[in-house]
């Protein structure tokens, strides 16, 4: 590994003034808050609240809130305050849209107008909801008081179920071994004319079997034969993998339990977040969305400063509606967060301690070599992994052909860019970042490629994602 | 598919797994034994594919790992952090549904905002940063109208980043070359430029040098001229049209006899412009006969008119368009353009020593004199005369459809532009005061930016005026569209009383109040957005 650069290096734009800082509460930028917005529209409508005009009674305190009446078509104005340490939103407007335009005109406010949105008493009707709010979460933490009591209520119960289930994924993996061993016997090439019809069938039949793992990677199979040349190769690859998860399921009891905990957790059994808690100084790395068929996932990678650890944070909502969790990307958050499991990244967001702050310097990284051999070392704890989050320092955008390329500073070695990431808009601001010189960048690699979500430009003038 | 003695295991298993184990057994020693063939196979396929994945190695980077040369540097200051959040807000709400007609909120329009905020950073010389540059380009690219600020703005490191994305090949076609031209002191760089140039990046350094050395710029363009194609000669031409001087008489003299049509009249229309030139001298003389007092003896005084009764090959040298358009008669023709070309300084004496403004007032016999206003009117706004502008345009309370010279709205915009600022200003603000809005929109829009204190004032008086009248605002809607970009934004406060709703008046359009409310609380917010846009600008 290279030497990380842990010279502690000042938020500063270029030479101005550093961030505003009030009293320790970073404002967000303006980026920050349109990521909150849970679509397009309300990205639109809550730009044009954005500006002083409806606003009045605004202002912000030093524990992370924010309220302001606004203006709307009625008489009465409406109320919004925002909790920016969740962040939580409440507005007394009608849309159930979260947050509402209202809110996030409110934060976009307060991120660009600190006349508008300056530091004062927090009024009556705001206090209610945000005291209301704080003690409900400070009741979360008392132990024994949650529904993790009630769940365990009839232990022996509980017991049957995971049996009955485990006997349901078991018929389930022999049925999808049995048919991918027909499959492989008639031939591959079958499956160009057969679509989408053959694999949406069998998936149906492991969600009968209370597999979502083994019936999600199966619903992925349909699209490789469409997929352009190599297809032959990847869908191999992929039923492979899939025979791979049901021996090893089949198989569990002869596994290390690690081992076995990863091969349930792929399968689609859930599991709690076991702990223990690691409180640290966690720098939201990235934060972006993803549609799976009728849910829609977040995904909000942290770094722990002290600990060097790397968190997933997933939350999901409805299709078309994005989860009302959300961290600003580019700042850093006291906080617990409670692990799946040793050596796997996802948990959950504890208790939090204090608003979001500016942090001082990206994550520690490392070359192009580095982020091939971490991705190697996470496989042998989990075969099935896509990608591995990585941090590469100093490392320029170069195209290669069609696509690009990030390549070490010294031009030695290069990691592909994953076709995915080529057709968004961040790859441009990477590459308008860079200019052709060494950047930092955060990402997902894997045999696909790396993924860029999030960079900073060499002077640390401000973290951007790239989603 | 066929396979070779050479074919590796893995490719020996996708083959067999292609076919189907069935009609191919994979060879010996590339599955496991003891097990199902199908099986065997997709486990030996499986402890391929992890250990590829888990080796993984860095690739050799592309072009043998020659990086490409990086961005220039760009030496400008970094934006203030509040002015950033300001542009990103900006141009996230570009792609806005704004403009498609029905309420507007009270909230500012930022699209309309845009242009502004990037003349301003340019003139204190700001660095757009470097994250945003992608949406701008996005910006310039969609409008046209954005393209040259926000082509300054984007600077050295926007031409690179244009260079890799053929959607932003526009960035390439110049206007914006201002960042790679060279020194114009340097003249072999500027020689190996014009020289090797793109044509875009010919026009560009034709222009910046005309700016810095009008003398050299001729020379430059003289020394190639005869080589050049018939277009670019015309676009070449174009770009003298900056630092026109009498140094370019001989030039453009010799232009007239250029084999293409429209370099000669461009070269005509040039000369014209100069009052002392021989081309200039010789339209006065056919305009002069053309166009005379009545010495009949009557009692008072009129011009007495006589247009051209043909059109030499000596006046079609000199740029004269003998086919007149359809509908038009060719001698009014002719006589339109001599007198469009001849210099103004030559009526005065030829009219009995009188003022621009007497002249103005005098009448015409036969009808002409429509005819003869709207040609000194096309010579005022192409000679650049403000007195001739001037006494055209007329006071601006006499009813518009009685003015002396144009009653156009286009045309009168047109002489307003050759006014000095507060004159314009003033002018257009008594014509307000007089009339009203509705044909103030093209006259407020030659109006300098932010508008004069008299100017501001009178469009309020009126808007609040055809508030009272209980009008709807949008019948208004260009007017406040314009107030809400070129008000002067310390009139906020002073608007403030109006975003009132008042009550209902009899005689009033239903609702109209409200609307009314609405449109003045937009204006003030507009108002109040640019002032925080500019002071965020400015401090630093």
């Amino acid at each position: 590994m290279v030497p990380l650069s842990v010279v502690p290096m000042l938020l500063s734009n270029g030479g101005t003034a550093p961030a505003s800082m009030d009293q320790g509460v970073a404002r967000w930028a303006a980026e920050q808050v349109l990521s909150l917005a849970p679509d397009n529209a309300s990205r639109k409508a809550g730009s044009k609240l954005g500006a002083a005009g409806p606003w009045s009674g605004a202002g912000c305190d030093s524990s992370g809130a924010v309220w302001g009446l606004c203006k709307g078509s009625g008489s009465k104005p409406y109320q919004t305050v925002v909790d920016t340490t969740g962040p939580a939103y409440k507005c007394s407007c009608p849309s159930r849209k979260f947050p509402c335009k209202h809110a996030l005109g409110l934060l976009l406010l307060w991120a660009c107008d600190e006349q508008t949105v300056p530091h004062s008493e927090v009024p009556e009707w705001a206090e209610e909801w945000l005291s209301g709010r704080r003690s409900r979460a400070a009741a979360k933490e008392q132990p024994g008081a949650g529904p993790g009591a009630a769940k365990s209520a009839d232990p022996e119960a509980a017991r049957r179920r995971a049996e009955r289930r485990a006997e349901r994924i078991t018929a389930g993996a022999t049925e999808l071994e049995q048919r991918l061993a027909d499959l492989l016997r008639g031939g591959l090439a079958a499956t160009e004319r057969s679509g989408y019809g053959l694999w949406e069938e069998t998936a149906a039949r492991m969600v009968d079997a209370q597999a979502p793992g083994l019936a999600a990677r199966v619903r992925e199979l349909g699209a490789i034969p469409g997929s352009g040349p190599g297809w032959p190769v990847r869908l191999l690859e992929e039923c492979s993998l899939i025979h791979l998860l049901d021996s090893a399921w089949l198989g569990r009891e002869r596994l290390p339990e690690p081992l076995a905990a990863t091969v349930r957790g792929r399968v689609g059994l859930s599991s709690a977040a076991e702990g223990p808690a690691v409180r640290d100084r966690w720098l939201v790395l990235a934060q972006y969305d993803s549609a799976d068929g009728k849910l829609t996932t977040r995904r909000v990678w942290l770094h722990g400063r002290a600990s060097g650890r790397t968190a997933l944070l997933l939350s999901f909502g409805a299709a078309g509606r994005p989860p009302q969790f959300a961290l600003p990307v580019g700042l850093m958050i006291d906080a617990e967060v409670t692990p799946y499991g040793a050596g796997r990244p996802r948990a959950e967001l504890g208790t939090q301690f204090g608003p979001p702050v500016a942090i001082e310097a990206p994550p520690p990284g490392g070359p192009c070599a580095s982020a091939a051999d971490a991705y190697g070392q996470a496989l042998r704890d989990d075969p099935w992994l896509d990608s591995w989050p990585v941090t590469l320092t100093g490392v320029i955008p170069v195209p290669d052909g069609t696509g690009w390329q990030l390549v070490d500073a010294d031009g030695g070695a290069a990691l592909p860019v994953a076709a995915a990431a080529l057709t968004r808009p961040g790859l441009w601001k990477l590459v308008a970042l860079a200019a052709g010189r060494p950047v930092t960048v955060f990402g997902e690699f894997g045999h696909r490629g790396f993924v860029p979500l999030t960079a900073w430009p060499e002077d640390m003038s401000e973290t951007v994602p790239l989603i | 598919m066929t396979t070779t003695a050479s074919a590796s295991p893995w490719e020996e298993l996708v083959t067999s797994a292609l076919l189907g184990t069935d009609r191919r057994t994979p060879p010996a020693g590339t599955t496991p034994a003891g097990k199902d063939t199908p099986v065997a196979l997709l486990d030996a396929a499986a402890l391929h594919t992890v250990r590829r994945r888990a080796g993984l190695s860095p690739a050799p980077p592309a072009a043998g790992g020659t990086l490409p040369e990086p961005a220039p540097h760009d030496g400008r200051r970094a934006l203030p952090l509040p002015a950033r959040r300001r542009l990103v807000q900006l141009l996230a709400d570009r792609s806005g549904s704004s403009g498609s007609g029905g309420r507007r909120g009270t909230a500012p329009d930022l699209t309309e905002l845009l242009p502004q905020w990037l003349a301003a950073a340019n003139e204190h010389g700001y660095r757009a940063p470097a994250s945003v540059l992608p949406a701008l380009l996005d910006a310039a690219r969609a409008r046209t109208d954005l393209r040259t600020q926000a082509l300054t703005f984007a600077g050295p490191r926007g031409l690179w980043l244009a260079r890799l994305n053929p959607e932003w090949k526009f960035a390439l076609r110049g206007g914006s070359a201002g960042s790679t031209l060279p020194d114009m002191e340097d003249t072999d760089a500027v020689r190996k430029l014009w020289e090797e140039g793109l044509f875009a990046e010919r026009v560009a350094l034709l222009a910046g040098l005309r700016a810095h050395d009008a003398g050299a710029a001729l020379e430059l363009l003289a020394s190639t001229w005869s080589t050049e194609r018939a277009e670019d000669r015309l676009m070449f031409l174009d770009s003298l049209r900056a630092g026109l001087s009498d140094a370019d008489e001989p030039f453009l003299e010799q232009a007239l006899s250029d084999r293409s049509r429209n370099v000669r009249s461009t070269a005509a229309e040039l000369l014209s412009a100069l009052p002392r030139s021989a081309l200039a001298g010789r339209m006065a003389a056919r305009a002069a006969s053309c166009v005379a007092m009545d010495r009949s003896g009557a009692a008072e005084a009129v011009i007495v008119v006589e247009a051209p009764h043909e059109c030499d090959a000596d006046m079609q040298r000199d740029g004269i368009v003998p086919a007149p358009p359809s509908g038009r008669g060719e001698r009014s023709w002719w006589l339109g353009q001599l007198v469009e070309a001849a210099p103004l300084s030559v009526w005065p004496d030829r009219l009995g020593g009188r003022s621009v403004r007497e002249i103005v007032a005098l009448p015409v016999s036969d009808g002409w004199a429509d005819e003869l206003h709207a040609a000194w009117c096309r010579a005022a706004v192409r000679q650049h005369d403000a007195d001739w502008s001037r006494a055209l345009l007329g006071t601006p309370a006499a009813p518009p459809s009685t003015g002396p010279g144009t009653t156009s709205p286009a045309e009168r915009s047109k002489l307003l532009s050759a006014l000095p600022d507060d004159e314009r200003a003033a002018w257009v603000a008594e014509f307000i005061a007089a009339h009203g809005l509705s044909e103030a929109f093209q006259l407020l829009g030659v109006c300098t930016v932010p508008w004069a204190a008299p100017l501001g004032r009178a469009v309020v008086d009126a808007l609040d005026i055809a508030r009272d009248a209980g009008s709807y605002p949008w019948s208004f809607s260009g007017v406040m569209g314009l107030a809400e970009r070129c008000l002067s934004p310390e009139e906020a406060d002073r608007l403030e009383v109006l975003t009132a709703t008042p009550d209902e008046q009899e005689d009033a359009s239903p609702g109209a109040g409200g609307y009314w409310s609405e449109a003045f609380q937009r204006l003030v917010s507009t108002l109040r957005l640019r002032a925080a846009m500019h002071e965020e600008l400015t401090a630093a």
